[in-house]
């Protein structure tokens, strides 16, 4: 699954990832896009830390927001522990105990865990995670009241390299900072003995344990690596929001960074990063944009899963190695002529579901591009179905010189490279 | 004595119910082998299916109509869905129903309003069967218990004394020798989602009134229903009907005997640092995780289930 | 597409380059606006958007006019930050929010140190629902004001409810499984102990919040403890379900209640038997029924948003308030509107309404009322379309639910 690529382009991508990761912030002086880059950046983070389980050893888990939170909750405790003596560097250093209280329950939830992969796995991960987020109640001293903790990363004085955490753009570049970091060490591991093996694993546990490797061991430090860096994570979170809630460890967050990583492309290294880039900016963009936006992720999500199972990443490897070998210009037209009836459909369908919610929140009117438009008649919901048919049978009618073209294409690839 | 036997009652009326939820899930996951995560989705719309009839023609109209409706759109979504999702593996198969899932409890407010429904039980079936103790027993709860073993009875006949029946048996534990026998496994798998998703839609038009009918109703019902099958074991209806009756049994028990977790440990000879928190934990606090903790312990000491015949 | 819908677009592109503050007032309002929980916040939303209509109307907020900019906080304390900074980025000065304790927590803190470190952006957090009594108490702050009775203030009330209500001699507890429900439970009886010694606390369980599907084995255990009163502190599915339970298995005991008047609440419980289900609040119709302009202007409310009614009277307490004080103030800066709103008495619809100074505490009167049939007399409107609604049994005066507290205020 996973495409084993060059040094160079892997080099690229790190080098392009940093470049935007830094060019960002200064191109636009916002408050809001630099915390909504800082979050995805540790979603970034805690998406990769799941894709050691996903994609590098094909365990499917329901329970990894319990390290994240875990981590989370280790690094306030640990913050607010410290209080005046939280120097700016200390500070900087506690994401490391956020992250060893994520190996630290790896090391003790995987011996439960990790026995058998497969439904058995991912079953066993859900029941311990709701076990622990039912438990959280009983310990309050833990997991705090209905606010959680909170904390002050600049309770202590002083500056670290004149940094004081306080604005948000510092603490931006210390996630920056260990978010490299993390996903350099991870990818460093897929290099080693350990990541490959896991891949061993993955593939088929049978052979794996024939040649004389010990599945379950494989995947007991895969997770409990994973855990180590999920609680980075959560230690990355704690600084930036500067509070824990116990949400953090529910099934909610489990089932995000699931969706998040799977979305990406669980087959390439950089997937799950591009899977929390996308899935954070369409929550706070597009959920600025209409309280419909859970609708529209199910929806984008189905068609996720239908048509590119490899997620974004491999869509966007594919059309790179088509254009490299120069075979992009013969789909460009009917990419082209598809686009048109799509842009239709899409139309009709937000035409739809918007007009739908309009009604639902007690509007009789709507505006769309400075006309007003009253719900209450038949004529609008007509007019957007039938776009919404019209780009559908659009579609259908280019969709098969399309799909004729891109087999031709994919097979010239291959072709291409014996 | 009242008290026990109302709370008997009470248990067997919830793992019964249990078991409505869970059996058309039993059937799906042992044939495909994916955990439906939008089985409740379909719980739900069974439930706002029955309202929606019996605001034109009365609830037993609906008892009959809704469970077909929502079978049929189970039918449509494994037909035109997960059949193509399938070839991309379980974890893909997984998340369609996920996203399915999301995508239901958005639509269901679009059409009904985000507040819960008026859908009530029928003035036949309404008041006391019994009363015991001051605590009335009511008739609805006796026609649901009764709908649920007809439901048991149903399934055993056509999955024992049909061809059908005995096809998907057979698919249940080898699904590649029923093909190369030359059935048609697709359409079987589809008539199976189909089937499934119209028991979940039965229970959801008895659950409805018994409960709340509003959006959340599919969230509210949780993974119970993935524990109840993963405890039963893999292709075993009864297996679910015994975990359903166990955990039913399980969250009522633990609700009524109010002892706390240090009086049970002491029972095996164990104690808790005193005045912790942990000491004053009741079986009542715990009770809604019992479950998570029974099916955790099964695949830890037996991952097949209390009755499966193959491991997943 | 709608106009919200656009009026949210147009500001989020505003959002990405910083504009500069305009001469209007800009009010965020930070709710959950989508998924499961939207109603609550759709509801609390409208109430702010409602009086901000109104005001403009007459004339705006100390002659500024209101700019209302909502944030879907999704109902996560987390996204509900990332939004906090899409509203300062706007020139937001005044936040609004209450209908998750967990998000006000956050807001609160995050606004706090916010100031501390933009001594020159200060914003003001005026919270409308949440109860937390640690809001305004060891967690209290200079830049958070509460015009919500908390918790334990509510409690204090239905305790001497109980207090005075002779045939009350067993009371059974039942509440969720989180920091909120175990509180309830140790304070109330705390406080029966000291008002009634004589009444029996006869059972007191908590259950996982949103997890138990039937209530029965509660109710019959109720039903078997011989408990004549219940305390519950459930709201939303969980109420209705331990309410529906109850009456099929025809419990009679009363059902003491702090959640079943808000939003969606009474639709959910349509079905309980007349009189069972008591609420406390601070306003229900049938209070203001002979307020002529006022109900002119529920009517045309509820008209509007349909399904959603209008139940928040603290909401145009709240707005009166901040005009009030913006006037005093001569200002539109956040400290001297808060100096200001410190120790404010207000004429409310239903009366003075007062914010302590030592905590930023509303203190206001409440009223015990019983879920009954509409009668045209007492009970002149019902609720959310239910041909029932609230009838007062007991007023409870503001110094009487009044309580110390723990805040140590920093002030700037």
């Amino acid at each position: 699954m996973t495409a084993p690529s060059s040094l160079p382009r892997q080099v690229l991508i790190w080098a392009a990832i940093f470049v935007i990761a830094c060019v960002l912030p200064s191109l636009f002086r916002s408050g809001f896009l630099v915390s909504v880059l800082s979050q995805i950046a540790i979603m970034a983070v805690f998406a990769l830390s799941y894709n050691m389980l996903l994609g590098q050893t094909g365990l499917l888990s329901f329970g990894h927001a319990v390290y994240y939170g875990l981590g989370a909750f280790a690094t306030i405790h640990l913050l607010n522990g410290l209080g005046k003596s939280a120097t700016p560097l200390l500070v900087a250093l506690l994401p490391l105990g956020g992250g060893a209280a994520g190996l630290v329950a790896g090391l003790i939830l995987g011996r439960m865990t990790t026995k058998k992969a497969g439904t058995t796995f991912a079953m066993i991960s859900l029941g311990i995670a709701e076990l622990m987020f039912a438990t959280t109640p009983i310990f309050p001293s833990v997991f705090g009241g209905d606010g959680g903790f909170a904390g002050n990363r600049m309770a202590g004085k002083g500056s670290f390299l004149g940094l004081t955490w306080g604005p948000q753009i510092e603490i931006y570049w210390l996630v920056l900072f260990w978010a490299f970091v993390s996903a350099g060490l991870m990818f460093a591991l897929t290099q080693t003995p350990l990541g490959r093996v896991a891949n061993a694993v993955r593939d088929n546990p049978e052979r794996a344990e024939f040649i004389g490797y010990d599945t379950r061991q494989v995947r007991y430090r895969m997770l409990v690596l994973s855990g180590l860096f999920a609680g980075i994570a959560g230690g990355l979170s704690a600084l930036n929001y500067e509070i824990v809630t116990v949400d953090m460890l529910n099934a909610h967050t489990s089932g995000s960074v699931l969706l998040m990583t799977y979305t990406g492309g669980i087959g390439h290294f950089f997937g799950p990063v591009l899977g929390a880039a996308m899935i954070t900016l369409m929550q706070t963009l597009v959920g600025g944009l209409t309280h419909a936006w859970l609708l529209y992720f199910g929806l984008f999500f189905l068609f996720m899963v239908a048509f590119a199972p490899g997620g974004m990443a491999s869509v966007l490897s594919r059309q790179s190695a088509l254009v490299k070998a120069g075979l992009w210009r013969c789909l460009l037209p009917h990419y082209a002529l598809a686009a048109a009836p799509a842009a239709l459909a899409c139309l009709g369908a937000v035409g739809l579901i918007e007009m739908a919610y309009a009604l639902l929140a007690g509007h009789d009117a709507a505006s769309f591009m400075g006309t007003s438009i009253r719900l209450h008649t038949l004529l609008p919901w007509l007019g957007a179905a039938s776009v919404l048919i019209g780009g559908i049978a659009g579609l259908k009618w280019v969709i098969g010189g399309m799909s004729d073209a891109w087999h031709q294409a994919l097979s010239q690839l291959q072709g291409g490279k014996p | 004595m009242d008290f026990v036997v109302i709370t008997l009652l009470n248990s067997v009326a919830y793992g019964l119910l249990l078991f409505m939820l869970s059996s058309g899930l039993t059937l799906i996951f042992s044939m495909m082998g994916v955990l439906n995560f939008a089985h409740a989705s379909f719980y739900m719309l069974g439930a706002y299916f029955a309202y929606q009839i019996s605001t034109w023609s009365g609830f037993w109209l609906g008892l009959l109509l809704a469970p077909l409706l929502v079978g049929g759109v189970g039918m449509l979504v494994e037909w035109h869905g997960l059949r193509h999702v399938r070839r991309f593996g379980h974890v893909a198969e997984l998340l369609f129903t996920f996203g399915l899932a999301i995508v239901f409890e958005e639509l269901v407010p679009l059409i009904w309003g985000k507040a819960s429904v008026p859908y009530a039980v029928p003035a036949q079936l309404e008041g006391a069967l019994f009363s015991l103790h001051g605590a009335a027993f009511p008739i609805y709860k006796g026609f649901m218990m009764a709908m649920s073993l007809g439901m048991l009875a149903a399934l055993y006949g056509v999955l024992t004394r049909t061809r059908i029946g005995l096809i998907i048996q057979a698919s249940l534990t080898k699904p590649d020798m029923v093909e190369a026998l030359g059935h048609n496994v697709p359409r079987i798998t589809m008539l199976l989602f189909g089937g499934g998703t119209a028991l979940a839609g039965l229970a959801g038009v008895i659950g409805g009134n018994a409960f709340v009918t509003e959006p959340s109703m599919a969230a509210s019902v949780g993974f119970i229903v993935f524990v109840i099958v993963v405890v039963g074991g893999l292709g075993s209806l009864g297996g679910a009907f015994l975990a359903s009756l166990l955990i039913g049994a399980l969250q009522t028990f633990s609700v009524t005997l109010d002892v706390t977790l240090q009086q049970v440990l002491t029972l095996i000879g164990l104690s808790l640092p005193a005045d912790t928190n942990l000491a004053r934990v009741s079986l009542v606090q715990l009770g809604p995780v019992l479950p998570y903790l029974l099916m955790v312990a099964i695949l830890i000491l037996r991952p097949r289930g209390l009755m499966g015949v193959r491991e997943s | 597409m709608s106009k919200f819908a656009c009026r949210m677009a147009m500001a989020m592109l505003a959002a990405l380059p910083a504009t500069p503050a305009a001469a209007d007032i800009k009010i965020a309002v930070i709710e959950g606006l989508s998924g499961p929980f939207a109603r609550s916040g759709e509801t609390l939303l409208a109430h702010v958007a409602g009086e901000a209509e109104l005001m403009n109307k007459n004339g705006g907020l100390n002659g500024e006019k209101i700019e209302l900019i909502p944030f879907d906080s999704k109902h996560s304390p987390q996204e509900a930050l990332v939004q906090l900074k899409a509203a300062t980025d706007q020139g937001v000065r005044y936040v609004m929010q209450g209908a998750s304790s967990g998000v006000s927590f956050a807001l609160s803190d995050a606004i706090t140190k916010w100031n501390a470190r933009n001594p020159d952006k200060t914003v003001l957090f005026l919270n409308y629902t949440s109860v937390d009594p640690s809001l305004t108490n060891e967690n209290c702050s200079f830049w958070h004001f509460r015009f919500e009775a908390h918790a334990d203030m509510k409690l204090e009330a239905i305790t001497n409810v109980l207090m005075t209500t002779k045939d009350a001699k067993k009371v059974y507890l039942i509440g969720q499984d989180n920091p909120a429900g175990q509180r309830v439970s140790k304070v109330t009886k705390k406080m029966l102990s000291m008002k009634r010694p004589d009444i029996q606390i006869v059972g007191d369980d908590i259950h996982a919040p949103g997890k138990v599907k039937d209530f029965a084995p509660y109710v019959s255990k109720i039903i078997a403890s011989g408990a004549d009163s219940v305390v519950t502190a459930n709201f939303g599915n969980d109420l209705a379900l331990l309410l529906k339970a109850a009456k099929d298995a025809d419990m009679k005991a009363r059902v003491y209640t702090f959640y079943a008047g808000s939003s969606g609440g009474p639709a959910s419980i349509d079905f309980a038997p007349a009189g069972q289900v008591i609420h406390i609040a601070d306003w229900h119709r049938n209070i203001t029924a002979d307020d002529a302009p006022l109900n002119a202007w529920i009517d045309g409310f509820n008209q509007k948003n349909r399904p959603n009614e209008f139940m928040y009277i603290r909401i145009k307490n709240m707005m009166g308030m901040l005009n009030k004080a913006m006037t005093m103030a001569k200002s539109q800066d956040p400290k001297a509107v808060a100096l200001a709103l410190e120790d404010m008495h207000y004429q409310g619809p239903t009366g003075d309404v007062w914010m302590r100074r030592d905590d930023h505490q509303i203190h206001m009167t409440q009223y015990v009322s019983q879920f009954v049939e509409q009668d045209g007399d007492a009970v002149k409107y019902d609720s959310e379309g239910t041909g029932k609604g609230w009838k007062t049994i007991d007023t409870i005066r503001a110094a009487d639910s009044q309580l110390p507290t723990t805040c140590a205020m920093e002030r700037p």
